[in-house]
């Protein structure tokens, strides 16, 4: 086969020549014209390679089901693989790739792997797991080769440099597929008053009618588009609906800019549509399929319809001599379309002459061979000939076969609807043999399936197939009869799938990019791979990027008959989204990179970044790490913050805190139920601190709650469960205590908060908020005040409640957010005067481990109140969330790690978070406990931790540990100590 | 994508919600200090094929919890009311019940 452009016809336009790169030549070809059409027209025959054989392979479509022509678009990191040729558009300056052959598809060395074919059938991948080689070194091997052998196309492994978008919609009613039905469907539903989407993967509306290129089909689309508008309905081409979901929820992809040469740097390059329809007609057409016969794989052997197509709507002869190949009234069109674009035609039909159409194309004169198909094509790199043979009803060649000159075969064996999109809402499709083809089953959703999608073929019942479906959408009480149309073509097809010949074994492919061929269905039949499920995991037919629209009837068939079952029985298989391949990119759309996920910045974000703070991300958060000053590092820049705070004074941002109002008459018993010790009697102007437990007994979060007055308290809530936290107040109140009179709001974005900490920070607090006496007696620990501070004019109210984190004497003030930055500058002025300075994340962590105090490190999920040492916190009195499981035998288990401080026992040795602690000469396994946090104490001078230990500090406490880092390499020797490692007494936050 | 039809805001995207546990569920009162009690309600889950009553919470819309039934083989969405029977009722009070969509 050689294609060339016809001196006239075809939708591209002649004015508008295109050039483009293939394989480093040049390519011209025109506006409207496919990556397969361009080549086809410039005599391209071989542009692909299979996957397992490297046999040379053609176009054979010019839809979404090509499987031969698949090339890599674009350049380095704006490569993409596998681009079906067929659908892809050219523009100047595009670069196009073949793939899977080196050094390139025309001569490829890798086409030495047919000659080792009969080791690579069905089930290769699999039988390499098992004997006669044991063992996985041999399988490594064998995955090794595979692997170089077998492939498609290349991704780049750099980042995708191009922006994607994520739009949602709602209308009345969304149409797949902009073919006759779909574009008549639309139509009248938009000019009833409905709001109506139409969206078509191909870059034209038409469908079928686009290969037919007459004027009167071209009439009727630009009507139906132009009426559409008007109607206020919307098109939208280069559109995949790529799957369907719940709820109607429809899934579409939009190509906006793959087909610009130029495209302008503010488009995405595709678009993920949500549309939300309340209703949803799928007139997405139907699929040609071939027919099994020897080497139908070759280039030239193409679907029928498609070399109709590629000469009306491209202008492009696929070769000068075409067999038509078919089992069908359709291909007639087809075959008189080709023969008055001035190509030799010849049709083989394996029916007898017994049919309308058979007789009119007689009457014409175009040449027939009735009673006879295809056997084996001849020829390597392309079609030489074929031969041919008379056969019987069951497809069974009986008499000598003979040869026939042609550069071309178009091949059909029918045509299968569309089912994919229902059955990706769990609706099996059902095997009609009327059309000899699954149509979809039926559905209770708000699904109208219309057109070829549904089994209509003739234009005509198409559009009777619309007019159902638009009544049943607008007048859904008044339930029309059944409309009788007859579905197919006036004389149904011969079921024939594969050509048979007694005594030759055939090479009949039915999945050319995988190399499946019916020898690999029987193979799978043979070894027990009966059902179509296994049949299709077993020989790969359908996994290849066509998804098994090229033969997927096929090997159905052939299981079928193997299994001597007919197909409704045997079966077809599951359609999952997406339809044809989505990026991952698009799916993403804006959440890549710095917005992947969402940024949480605390209202003194700024002021940290221009104190030259070194940031951190915590969950959402950016937290302030620590403040760097001359250079220092981290290390040092922590060691000197914390030790400053022990010092003098220290201020830290801890906005980030989950902040719950919690008001109402009975919010005192409220708390009371949630927290494991006692609230009822918590005075107003006092804060106290609380752990609450799941239902199941393990610790949820621990806080402080300051009670403002008689009925409303303020809640603290670690960082990172302040939302699970408040999800669970929630629920508590709107589910299991709906007698208690209680109102829970979040007001952690309310509020900024402060802790100013160190001896000196009743100093700093009585010369910068002056309206509150900072005193032991006016204000002791765990004491709440609110108060305001006039700066400069503005009034600021604030909370404050004293208490430490740090183990110093501190007070935590809030202010409202939007004066956050100027409190904290207020405070930071007096905090300098001081001799103090601001403290990170990593300096409060070092406060918090030589108190040991907990935060999620330690609280992890799994720890109960006496892992974590709070069991004499534990309300003996009331019951509480979490009081009875908490005391299931497995949690009492004396033998439990629970927390402990650790020192290392050199102390000038260093260890880290994650190591292990186990037993001298035991360092294996898991150990008898592990680390939680680590820091470089000031205090202590050396290197502290806190971790959890099997039987904790009694258990231990006498003895060496040994802390195990076996991932860097360490071990060291280390004592357990009390996890109150500074200060144990309190005095230094009481006094 | 299921759609859920809050009683509150109207017919929303399921990723408004957060899916909280089993609906059917009844927790012990927590002066229960029967642990078989507590660990039923806590731990065991019936897996039923069909109807399903499930807790939902309209985390970005009204912060209400839902109970939702649930076909676990259709994912066809049934009847949807708040958990707090009063919240329910002043829901189906003609005065408060409009809805919003």
């Amino acid at each position: 086969m050689t294609g060339s452009r016809f001196a006239s016809g075809g939708l591209i336009d002649r004015k508008k020549p295109i050039t483009f790169q293939y394989d480093g030549m040049r390519v011209q070809g025109f506006a409207g014209d496919t990556i397969a059409s361009a080549l086809m027209a410039s005599g391209h025959q071989i542009v692909g390679r299979s996957f397992k054989y490297h046999r040379p392979r053609g176009i054979n479509s010019a839809g979404p089901e090509e499987s031969g022509a698949l090339f890599t678009v674009g350049d380095n990191a704006n490569r993409t693989p596998n681009v079906k040729g067929t659908i892809a558009e050219i523009h100047d300056g595009l670069i196009v790739r073949s793939q899977n052959a080196f050094p390139n598809v025309r001569y490829d060395v890798g086409a030495v792997n047919g000659l080792i074919a009969p080791f690579l059938t069905a089930g290769f991948y699999y039988k390499t797991f098992v004997g006669p080689f044991s063992g996985t070194r041999f399988w490594m091997m064998f995955e090794y080769f595979i692997r170089k052998a077998a492939g498609l196309g290349v991704a780049s492994r750099d980042a995708d440099p191009a922006t994607y978008d994520i739009a949602h919609h709602h209308c009345d009613i969304l149409v797949v597929g902009a073919g006759p039905s779909g574009l008549w469907t639309a139509v009248q539903l938009a000019e009833a008053g409905q709001s109506v989407m139409l969206v078509e993967q191909d870059f034209a509306c038409g469908g079928q009618l686009l290969s037919r290129n007459n004027a009167r089909d071209a009439a009727f689309i630009a009507e139906m588009q132009s009426r559409l508008t008007r109607a206020g309905g919307r098109i939208m081409v280069r559109t995949t609906a790529f799957g369907l979901y719940d709820g109607l929820v429809t899934g579409l992809v939009e190509r906006v800019t793959d087909h610009l040469s130029a495209p302008h740097e503010s488009l995405p390059r595709e678009i993920f549509h949500i549309v939300r329809p309340q209703q949803i007609v799928l007139a997405s057409g139907a699929l040609e399929r071939g027919l099994a016969f020897g080497n139908n794989d070759r280039p030239g052997v193409m679907l029928a319809h498609a070399v109709a197509r590629y000469a009306g709507r491209f202008g492009v002869s696929a070769g000068q001599s075409c067999i038509m190949a078919t089992s069908h009234d359709g291909t007639y069109d087809d075959a008189l379309q080709l023969a008055e674009a001035g190509m030799q035609i010849c049709v083989l039909d394996a029916r007898p002459c017994h049919t309308d159409a058979q007789e009119a194309a007689k009457r014409v004169g175009l040449d027939i061979l009735f009673e006879t198909v295809p056997v084996q094509v001849a020829g390597g790199r392309g079609v030489a000939g074929l031969e041919v043979g008379m056969c019987d009803s069951d497809g069974v060649v009986h008499s000598d076969n003979r040869m026939i000159g042609a550069d071309v075969v178009g091949m059909s064996g029918g045509y299968s609807p569309v089912v994919n999109l229902l059955s990706h809402r769990g609706v099996k499709p059902v095997w009609d043999a009327d059309i000899q083809a699954f149509r979809t089953g039926p559905t209770t959703e708000a699904i109208q399936v219309v057109g070829s999608a549904d089994g209509f073929y003739d234009n005509e019942a198409c559009l009777a197939s619309a007019d159902v479906a638009v009544s049943h959408i607008l007048r859904p009480r008044r339930r029309d009869a059944e409309t009788d149309i007859f579905r197919g073509w006036q004389t149904p097809a011969m079921p024939l799938f594969e050509i048979n010949i007694q005594g030759r074994s055939l090479k009949s492919f039915i999945d050319p990019q995988h190399d499946v061929t019916t020898a690999d269905i029987r193979q799978a039949h043979s070894e027990g791979f009966v059902s179509v499920e296994h049949m299709k995991r077993y020989t790969t037919l359908g996994m290849a990027t066509d998804q098994g629209r090229m033969g997927n009837i096929l090997g159905l068939a052939t299981m079928a008959e193997a299994r001597n079952m007919p197909i409704a029985e045997s079966g077809i298989t599951t359609f999952r989204p997406p339809f044809t391949p989505v990026s991952i990119g698009v799916l993403a759309g804006r959440s890549s990179g710095a917005d992947w996920w969402p940024t949480r910045r605390t209202p003194m974000h700024d002021t940290h970044l221009s104190a030259g703070a070194a940031m951190m991300d915590a969950g959402y958060w950016k937290r302030a790490w620590y403040y760097p000053q001359n250079g220092e590092t981290m290390d040092d820049a922590y060691i000197r913050e914390a030790a400053i705070v022990r010092q003098t004074v220290g201020m830290v941002d801890v906005s980030t805190l989950g902040k719950i109002a919690i008001q109402g008459p009975d919010a005192t018993e409220f708390l009371n139920q949630i927290y494991i010790n006692a609230f009822a009697k918590l005075p107003v102007g006092k804060a106290r601190y609380g752990i609450m437990l799941r239902d199941d007994g393990h610790v949820m979060d621990d806080g402080t709650t300051w009670r403002l007055s008689d009925d409303e308290y303020f809640m603290t809530t670690t960082t990172a469960q302040a939302g699970p936290v408040m999800l669970f107040l929630e629920e508590l109140l709107q589910t299991r205590m709906t007698n208690l009179e209680v109102h829970v709001s979040s007001v952690s974005d309310y509020w900024a908060g402060i802790a100013v900490a160190g001896p000196l920070a009743r100093q700093v607090l009585t010369g910068a908020l002056p309206a509150l006496d900072w005193s032991n007696d006016a204000f002791p620990f765990m004491g709440v005040q609110s108060a305001e501070l006039n700066l400069g004019g503005a009034v600021i109210p604030f909370r404050a409640a004293r208490i430490s984190f740090s183990g110093e004497r501190a007070w935590e003030i809030y202010v409202p957010a939007d004066f956050g930055n100027v409190v904290w500058a207020h405070l930071a002025e007096h905090v300098a005067l001081a001799g103090g300075s601001p403290y990170g994340m990593e300096a409060l962590g070092t406060l918090r481990i030589e108190k040991g105090h907990v935060t999620g490190a330690e609280l992890d999920g799994r720890v109960t109140l006496e892992d974590a040492g709070f069991a004499r916190m534990a309300s003996k009195t009331k019951p509480y969330i979490g009081s009875v499981l908490r005391k299931r035998p497995g949690l009492m288990d004396e033998a439990r790690p629970s927390l402990v401080g650790i020192f290392p026992k050199d102390r000038s040795k260093q260890f880290g978070t994650g190591a292990i602690l186990c037993e001298p000469g035991a360092v294996s396994g898991f150990g008898k406990g592990w680390i939680t946090a680590v820091t470089h104490s000031p205090a202590f001078g050396h290197w502290i931790g806190l971790g959890f230990v099997s039987g904790g500090y009694d258990a231990w406490h006498d003895k060496t540990v040994m802390i195990a880092d076996p991932v860097r390499g360490v071990t060291i020797e280390g004592e357990i100590v009390s996890p109150h490692m500074f200060d144990p007494e309190g005095g230094r936050q009481n006094g | 994508m299921l759609r859920l039809d809050c009683p509150v805001c109207g017919l929303r995207d399921h990723d408004e919600f957060t899916y909280l546990e089993d609906g059917s569920i009844t927790y012990p009162k927590l002066t229960n200090e029967n642990q078989d009690d507590w660990f039923d309600a806590v731990y065991l889950r019936e897996n039923p094929r069909g109807r399903h009553v499930e807790k939902w919470h309209h985390t970005f819309g009204c912060r209400t919890v839902l109970l939702v039934e649930r076909d676990t083989l259709t994912h066809v969405i049934g009847k949807i009311k708040p958990a707090h029977p009063k919240i329910a009722a002043a829901l189906k009070q003609p005065a408060t019940a409009k809805k919003r969509s």
